[in-house]
């Protein structure tokens, strides 16, 4: 399968570390970077996720001249059961994440994102009726061939919203 | 500022307050980022009337990205070898979340951490294990 290219770029690290409210200097001022043990800018622990950015075809993000399952006019621009994940009635949910870290990106690496499924499993839930497990591994590898990081991530998909008691 | 093996014990913890009254902005923010676009997490009209939630509600991954800083800032900038969680309640909007590191072993100069999150009922939304490389 032909990897995404993921090109890990400083703003991109810097909006990305405000986003989780982390504001650790060295995700964004190089001199002080230079001062630390790493000795430059690197990315946050769970940077790797906002590959999805670079995915052309990532499913969560509207596209032009395609329905979008948000609220416009109406709460929802797609018919029942159209829209891709996380739509009405129960929909799929993040349930596990999972990272290896070879080393931590930085600023101008290039990395080349490949997904392969993983197991598949199913379970009854108390809150949200029956659950059906899936999990996926990324590998992410640098410029160089080098592996990165390891991901695996598990998306759960429920019967039924998650009741709230 | 890594941490010192011979300095580390079995039980230690470390603990910090993520966020305090959780914004809705904040949700917006980690889609911008992300380019996780779901309406679950920004769009209140479509989450509560199609979805069936009370309210829009962030990304796991919001929760396991404010948790890696409490790590970092414990184990240092580029240590961590390791990070996993489990996501085991939703956070919401106004949630204030606290997360703690647990010292469970220290070994060929690795430390190995449980990881949990909770909220303002002290309800754990995230549970985990993390590793990092630490001095000797």
């Amino acid at each position: 399968m032909a990897g995404d290219r993921f090109p890990v770029e400083a703003t991109h690290i810097m909006m990305f570390a405000r986003s989780v409210a982390d504001d650790n200097q060295i995700y964004y001022d190089e001199d002080y970077a230079k001062t630390t043990e790493v000795g430059h800018i690197i990315a946050p622990p769970t940077f790797v996720q906002s590959s999805a950015q670079f995915n052309p075809n990532y499913f969560l993000r509207p596209k032009v001249g395609q329905p979008w399952f948000g609220s416009g006019k109406e709460p929802t621009g797609v018919k029942r059961d159209a829209g891709g994940g996380g739509g009405g009635g129960g929909g799929g949910l993040h349930a596990e994440q999972h990272y290896e870290y070879h080393r931590h990106p930085k600023p101008g690496d290039v990395l080349t994102v490949t997904v392969r499924p993983g197991k598949t499993w199913e379970k009854e839930g108390k809150r949200s009726g029956k659950l059906v497990f899936s999990e996926t591994i990324t590998e992410y590898r640098d410029q160089n061939g080098e592996l990165v990081v390891t991901a695996r991530g598990v998306g759960v998909r429920t019967e039924r919203p998650v009741d709230q008691k | 500022m890594a941490l010192k093996a011979s300095q580390l014990k079995v039980g230690d913890t470390y603990t910090e307050c993520l966020v305090e009254d959780l914004k809705r902005t904040q949700l917006v923010m980690y889609a911008g980022t992300s380019g996780d676009y779901n309406p679950l997490h920004t769009d209140e009209i479509f989450t509560t009337k199609v979805a069936g939630y009370p309210s829009v509600f962030a990304h796991g991954m919001l929760t396991m990205g404010m948790t890696g800083r409490m790590l970092t800032n414990y184990v240092g900038d580029g240590r961590l070898t390791k990070y996993g969680v489990r996501f085991t309640s939703q956070v919401w909007p106004g949630d204030t979340l606290h997360s703690t590191a647990t010292v469970e072993s220290v070994e060929d100069g690795i430390v190995n951490l449980k990881v949990e999150t909770r909220n303002q009922n002290d309800a754990v939304v995230l549970s985990g294990y993390a590793a990092a490389r630490v001095d000797s």
